[in-house]
């Protein structure tokens, strides 16, 4: 965990998210702010400041924080709830369950600094297993954003969603990723970075830009990879799984278990419509102590263990 | 918003207008109504929460045919009173003073925990206009119910939030952390009513994880808080009239309540927590309480 700004071309995409809250708080008065001591971590002490009557601060008290965000939506409110990710789901996880979900309320819960932003603090502080936990809670959309404009254009397509969203917003720091001119956030629909025939990777959050090198390191090597941004995991875009499915072989990448989340999700479809070898990158559970970037790197989850596991994939296709 | 305000607003100035005796009556009628009719939910789905029914009955009949302002007919209206009923279980109240007060017909009653119908065993907001959010699991509703009332905090809005809480379920640490929150923020919007029948499922709360002295735990919260006979219609609907007046702090009322009232044999027996009436049971329950109404 560090406190130093990004390194020259990476972003902190907290930055987007709190923007992106503030331009729609400017157009929406209906849009709020609700944190558990949380103002500094994610940085929401300018719009405390712009929106004083709109920040509600719990104060340290996840559950009730999740069902003040509920019974905001029902008055008419539209909640950013905010609070470190592993705190935000695993403490109120029957509230997300229940008030948001179940009772689609039209909540935007914020799980900030999530994956292993807090590389140093432990397991406690890691939120690897978020996106296992809410994949399997119905009616509720979960979006991963990879880089700043994602990030915003995500925030700002949930305030205009009519129910419950959870937005992983990460604090490590990503470059921007390379789009075509009018591209367009939408939920539930992945965006292809990439063509290619050979492999697809599915990635995630932090791992699209690692799957971008990865693919352009095949590419030296003659194999054409395909790179999937599937910033909303659920619901997932079913369509691209099955254009993922064709390549014969698919490698998924998050900044989480490696198993239960994203790459859970692919491999359910395709266990099911489209049976193609895969390779799960991602992290095999609680995890020693060291820093993000050392636990990205000792566990794999970089260009290079992305394009690892596809030369691997591809050598067990049928 | 405007319509509906309108509509609320005669009726209860024609509410207002009468004696209090007449409120009473009212009530009383429709309390006793509501017990028989959930008596009746209970024994054809062969499965509820009669205790709890019967000891919340009267609160919250004296909300819904007196106090709340609501429209059946703009269920979702933005100026309604709230009335969020965090003992989820007791679905047999909330059931039949829903119906009672005209959001659904008095025949779905009888499809209560039958297969897809919208009366589930507990509360459903997507399946039944009325209900402001779903509950069951204990410790959820008060914490819903403050951010409705810091909802309307924030926008000056003149509606107010009821809640019903069990007394075993303030043994739930979301309810502490709600509770320390509405009186930081001074929600006097908001109003709890502790169901205090001092029976939790399996046994007394004070000889599981005692409340007492629980006038003094809302108290050190910031809370203005009162202790009620839950049963007493005139005391109540005396206390949900000053709940309109302004006020600076949240409202407690600690209603002490008997679980099973109205019905001798579940009275304060903890288990009719969960129970089903027998034929028996059932015809001398009705007759108890259609003999309290007649006298």
């Amino acid at each position: 965990m560090s406190a130093a700004a990004p390194a020259a071309g990476l972003h902190d995409c907290r930055e987007a998210y709190v923007r992106a809250i503030a331009e729609l708080a400017a157009e929406d008065d209906r849009i709020v702010a609700v944190v558990n001591d949380s103002v500094g971590s994610s940085k929401l002490g300018a719009f405390r400041d712009r929106f004083p009557t709109r920040l509600i601060n719990v104060g340290i008290a996840e559950q009730n924080m999740v069902g003040v965000g509920a019974g905001l939506a029902n008055g008419g409110k539209i909640p950013f709830v905010s609070g470190a990710a592993c705190f935000l789901t695993a403490r109120a996880m029957e509230q997300i369950k229940v008030d948001c979900a179940y009772s689609q309320a039209n909540v935007k819960l914020c799980g900030i600094s999530s994956g292993v932003a807090y590389g140093e603090l432990g397991a406690t502080h890691h939120s690897i297993e978020d996106i296992a936990w809410l994949r399997a809670i119905d009616k509720l959309t979960i979006i991963v954003p990879s880089d700043p404009w994602e990030t915003a254009a995500a925030i700002k397509a949930a305030a205009a969603w009519d129910g419950p969203v959870f937005l992983r917003i990460s604090r490590m720091p990503v470059p921007d990723i390379a789009r075509t001119a009018g591209a367009a956030f939408v939920i539930g629909r992945a965006e292809t970075l990439r063509s290619g025939d050979d492999v697809a990777i599915v990635a995630t959050g932090t791992l699209v830009h690692r799957a971008i090198a990865a693919a352009e390191a095949l590419a030296a090597e003659g194999v054409s990879a395909r790179v999937i941004n599937m910033a909303t995991v659920a619901p997932i875009d079913t369509d691209a799984l099955a254009a993922a499915a064709a390549t014969g072989a698919i490698v998924t990448a998050e900044e989480g278990l490696a198993t239960g989340g994203l790459g859970g999700a692919v491999a359910e479809y395709c266990a099911r419509n489209h049976p193609v070898p895969m390779q799960m990158i991602g992290f095999p559970g609680f995890l020693p102590t060291g820093s993000a970037d050392w636990l990205m790197e000792n566990f794999g989850l970089t260009a290079h263990g992305i394009a690892a596991a596809a030369r691997d994939v591809i050598a067990r296709k049928r | 918003m405007g319509k509906l305000q309108t509509q609320c607003a005669v009726v209860q100035a024609e509410t207002r207008a009468q004696p209090m005796a007449l409120r009473v009556e009212h009530v009383r009628a429709k309390a006793n109504w509501m017990r028989r009719r959930l008596l009746r939910m209970i024994v054809d789905a062969g499965q509820g929460h009669p205790g709890g029914d019967l000891s919340a009955t009267d609160i919250v009949a004296s909300l819904y045919f007196d106090t709340l302002r609501i429209d059946p007919l703009s269920p979702n209206a933005p100026g309604r009173d709230r009335f969020v009923l965090s003992k989820g279980h007791c679905t047999g109240a909330l059931y039949t003073a829903l119906a009672g007060a005209g959001f659904f017909p008095e025949a779905d009653l009888d499809t209560y925990l039958k297969p897809n119908s919208r009366l589930n065993g507990h509360p459903n907001r997507t399946y039944l206009p009325g209900v402001e959010t779903n509950t069951g699991p204990l410790g959820h509703g008060l914490p819903v119910a403050v951010g409705i009332a810091v909802a309307g905090q924030i926008d000056a809005a003149g509606y107010r939030v009821f809640v019903v809480t069990g007394d075993g379920e303030l043994q739930e640490g979301s309810m502490w952390e709600a509770a320390m929150f509405a009186g930081h923020r001074g929600l006097g919007n908001l109003t709890v009513i502790v169901d205090r029948n001092r029976l939790q499922q399996g046994a007394r709360t004070e000889d599981t994880n005692a409340l007492e002295p629980l006038v003094d735990k809302w108290r050190a919260f910031g809370w203005d808080v009162f202790e009620i006979d839950g049963h007493d219609v005139a005391a109540l609907l005396t206390a949900f009239d000053d709940a309109a007046l302004p006020r600076s702090r949240p409202r407690v009322l600690i209603a002490n309540t008997v679980k099973g009232q109205g019905v001798s044999f579940m009275r304060d027996q903890a288990s009719w927590h969960h129970g089903v009436p027998s034929a028996a049971q059932y015809a001398q329950a009705i007759a108890e309480l259609e003999a309290e109404q007649a006298k």
